[in-house]
């Protein structure tokens, strides 16, 4: 126990928890998305991040052949790589995302089958590329190289304002602010909202669920991916495994939040982030897991559908 | 013509109809053979026409107790949970962890023999049953998903941690259990460890059957297919949820202090979340609900990984594939539940 980092540290611990609970929150929105439709747990979601670890550091290294170990760019070169890195990420994991639905969901689904079926078919995809990328990649991970230079802003009340850090805050808030006025403003906006609420009435009011669910899943791996930018460019390395904590953690966010629900997944990713940060600091970090989920049951015991949660009458296995 | 008679056709229903035909002494004489086949299991290695089974690396025999018969046992145990009353637990391997530390500390620490721990160890597992079940079983669905998939990360967490479970290298010089009749449980004879798991095993498919037959397995039942209307209708779902969840732990823990005796040394990431998702996937792979279907299943998941070892690195790979092949070709799994349960789930979803 080390309360005195609470306050010595503060602002510092908050704002790393800041930047990391965004990461989750992307990442989160693989779960929260899909959940709403589907009412399914997109188990393989974790591997999504995974791979797009892997894409934005294969895309550096072999694509735009920056070795490792360069002195980082600046500049329009520096903008445009990390545009690059960025755009590359999204469209592998959204296409990976669309991928993972045709293969683990769509003909279960046609077939009515228990719910428990396209849960294990997901962790089968995930079991599968998770160990094919191991194959890949080697078990002992690669360092990414540095792009950018991680200057600081300078020091606020003990907080050090690292370039990359404030990328890994910004970033998100813009994406859920267009994610958010796309699914209230937009016509495909409001049918996935309508297919979240009822699928039956939404086929009877013309919409075709299947390129619903489709574009969905697209969303996720869209936000996704840019979480692997962001976690790549902030970490400096991956692994093949990387998926699976991240996972975790952008699950019990979601569930956090209230899982189906697009504002609770931010604020639970935001939520979680920050508890992480200050649980490791004053219980040290191999109690930052328990804490975490004895919050998140004591959160739940209260407000049973999570904080930002609708009534989720229907849900069993 | 052929193809819809094929779609409409259910191993189980068939089966089911065949044993009802039957009087008793076939079906004694059924099962008394089906039973000594099993028995004889782990000598179908060195036997020529069944030497096919064998697994290159680990033993065959030891890969009949632990995966096999451990998965065996353990899918069983989950199949309470998930199968009867419809919970889904993603943390099941925390009453493994459980019922092997118990094994593991009381046996290096206060020379307590395998038998005397197994009840102890099935009464600690069926204790933290019910603690998280307490607050846990009072959340549906998907929020029970990642309560229990929680409490199992903390137990390792937990394990990794203290100093009486010996941190991240675990508990080593486990002794194995004394024999009795003439068995001896060692390193040389792993056939006796499964024999004593295939005892439990019939064990538990016995009590799963006895349950299914009388009041708790009708409230299962009734809660599985709508809970409100259970609860309505009188049942006590919550009592009945933690009966479930309690009965499905002492499985789990009765499995952990069988195999921390056979396998001497435990550490904690021997359970790991992969492990519940395995076993999971043993029940539903296998048709969940369905006791012959979670056994066949799990024997299948817990030894094909061993017999394609000659694969090396992508044998897990080709596991995944399976999986998802083996979902999308029989989403009810290999041996699904009756008919009559199945159309009821359809008309509740």
């Amino acid at each position: 126990m080390n309360f005195s980092v609470l306050t010595s540290q503060f602002w510092s611990l908050a704002f790393q928890g800041l930047a990391l609970g965004l990461i989750y929150s992307l990442v989160s929105l693989g779960y929260t998305m899909v959940y709403g439709v589907l009412r399914l747990i997109n188990f393989a979601n974790s591997e999504v991040f995974m791979v797009g670890t892997f894409s934005v550091l294969y895309l550096q290294v072999y694509i735009l052949r920056i070795p490792i170990g360069d002195p980082a760019l600046h500049g329009i070169k520096l903008i445009a790589y990390l545009a690059l890195s960025l755009i590359g990420s999204m469209i592998v994991c959204a296409l990976l995302a669309i991928v993972v639905e045709l293969v683990a969901y769509r003909r279960l689904r046609a077939r009515g089958a228990n719910r428990l079926a396209s849960l294990i078919s997901a962790i089968g995809v995930s079991i599968a590329l998770l160990e094919g990328f191991s194959m890949i990649t080697g078990a002992r991970g690669k360092i990414a190289p540095r792009l950018l230079d991680k200057w600081s802003f300078g020091e606020v009340a003990g907080a050090n304002f690292r370039i990359d850090q404030v990328m890994a805050i910004v970033m998100p808030i813009i994406i859920f602010f267009l994610l958010d006025q796309f699914v209230t403003k937009s016509r495909l906006g409001k049918s996935i909202r309508a297919v979240s609420m009822s699928e039956e009435n939404s086929k009877l009011m013309g919409i075709d669920i299947n390129r619903v669910i489709t574009l969905t899943f697209c969303i996720g791996g869209l936000t996704t991916g840019a979480a692997a930018f962001l976690y790549t460019t902030v970490y400096e390395n991956t692994v093949f495994n990387v998926g699976f904590n991240m996972g975790i953690a952008a699950f019990t966010a979601a569930v956090l939040g209230g899982i189906g629900n697009l504002r609770g997944a931010f604020y639970g990713g935001l939520a979680l982030g920050m508890l992480e940060q200050f649980a490791s600091a004053v219980l040290g970090s191999q109690w930052k897991s328990i804490t975490v989920f004895v919050v998140l049951v004591v959160i739940l015991l209260v407000k049973p559908n999570g904080l930002f949660g609708e009534a989720v009458q229907q849900t069993r296995t | 013509m052929r193809m819809s008679t094929l779609k409409n056709f259910n191993l189980r229903d068939f089966g089911a109809g065949i044993w009802a035909q039957w009087n008793r002494g076939t079906r004694t004489i059924f099962v008394l053979v089906l039973l000594s086949l099993v028995a004889l299991l782990p000598f179908a290695a060195g036997w020529g026409p069944t030497s096919f089974l064998n697994t290159p690396i680990t033993s065959f025999q030891n890969v009949l107790v632990y995966p096999v018969g451990m998965f065996v046992l353990m899918a069983l145990g989950l199949n309470i949970v998930v199968g009867k009353s419809g919970l889904l637990d993603l943390g099941y391997v925390a009453f493994f962890a459980i019922g092997a530390y118990s094994q593991g500390v009381l046996s290096t620490f206060y020379g307590w023999n395998t038998w005397e721990v197994l009840p102890v160890g099935i009464g600690c597992a069926m204790l933290s049953g019910v603690l998280l079940g307490l607050p846990a079983l009072r959340l549906r669905g998907d929020y029970l998903a990642i309560i229990t998939l929680g409490f199992g990360e903390i137990v390792r967490i937990v394990a990794l941690n203290l100093n009486v479970t010996g941190g991240p290298s675990g508990i080593a010089g486990i002794p194995n259990p004394p024999g009795f009749f003439g068995l001896k449980f060692d390193i040389m004879n792993p056939q006796n460890f499964f024999w004593v798991v295939l005892a439990l095993i019939l064990l538990t498919i016995w009590m799963v059957r006895r349950f299914t037959v009388r009041r708790p397995g009708r409230a299962w039942e009734a809660i599985r297919q709508d809970e409100d209307v259970a609860a309505l209708m009188g049942v006590n779902t919550l009592v009945y949820k933690l009966w479930s969840f309690v009965i499905g732990a002492a499985v789990g823990g009765a499995a952990g202090v069988i195999f921390a005796s056979k396998v001497m040394v435990i550490s904690p990431d021997m359970f790991k979340f992969d492990v519940s998702i395995l076993i999971l996937a043993c029940v539903v792979f296998g048709g969940i609900g369905n006791i012959w279907g979670v056994a066949l299943g799990a024997s299948i998941l817990a030894y094909l990984p061993e017999r394609i070892r000659f694969l090396a690195d992508s044998r897990q790979l080709v596991f995944g594939l399976v999986l998802v092949l083996m979902m999308n070709l029989r989403p009810d799994g290999l041996l699904p539940r009756k008919k009559r349960e199945k159309i009821t789930e359809k008309g509740a979803k």
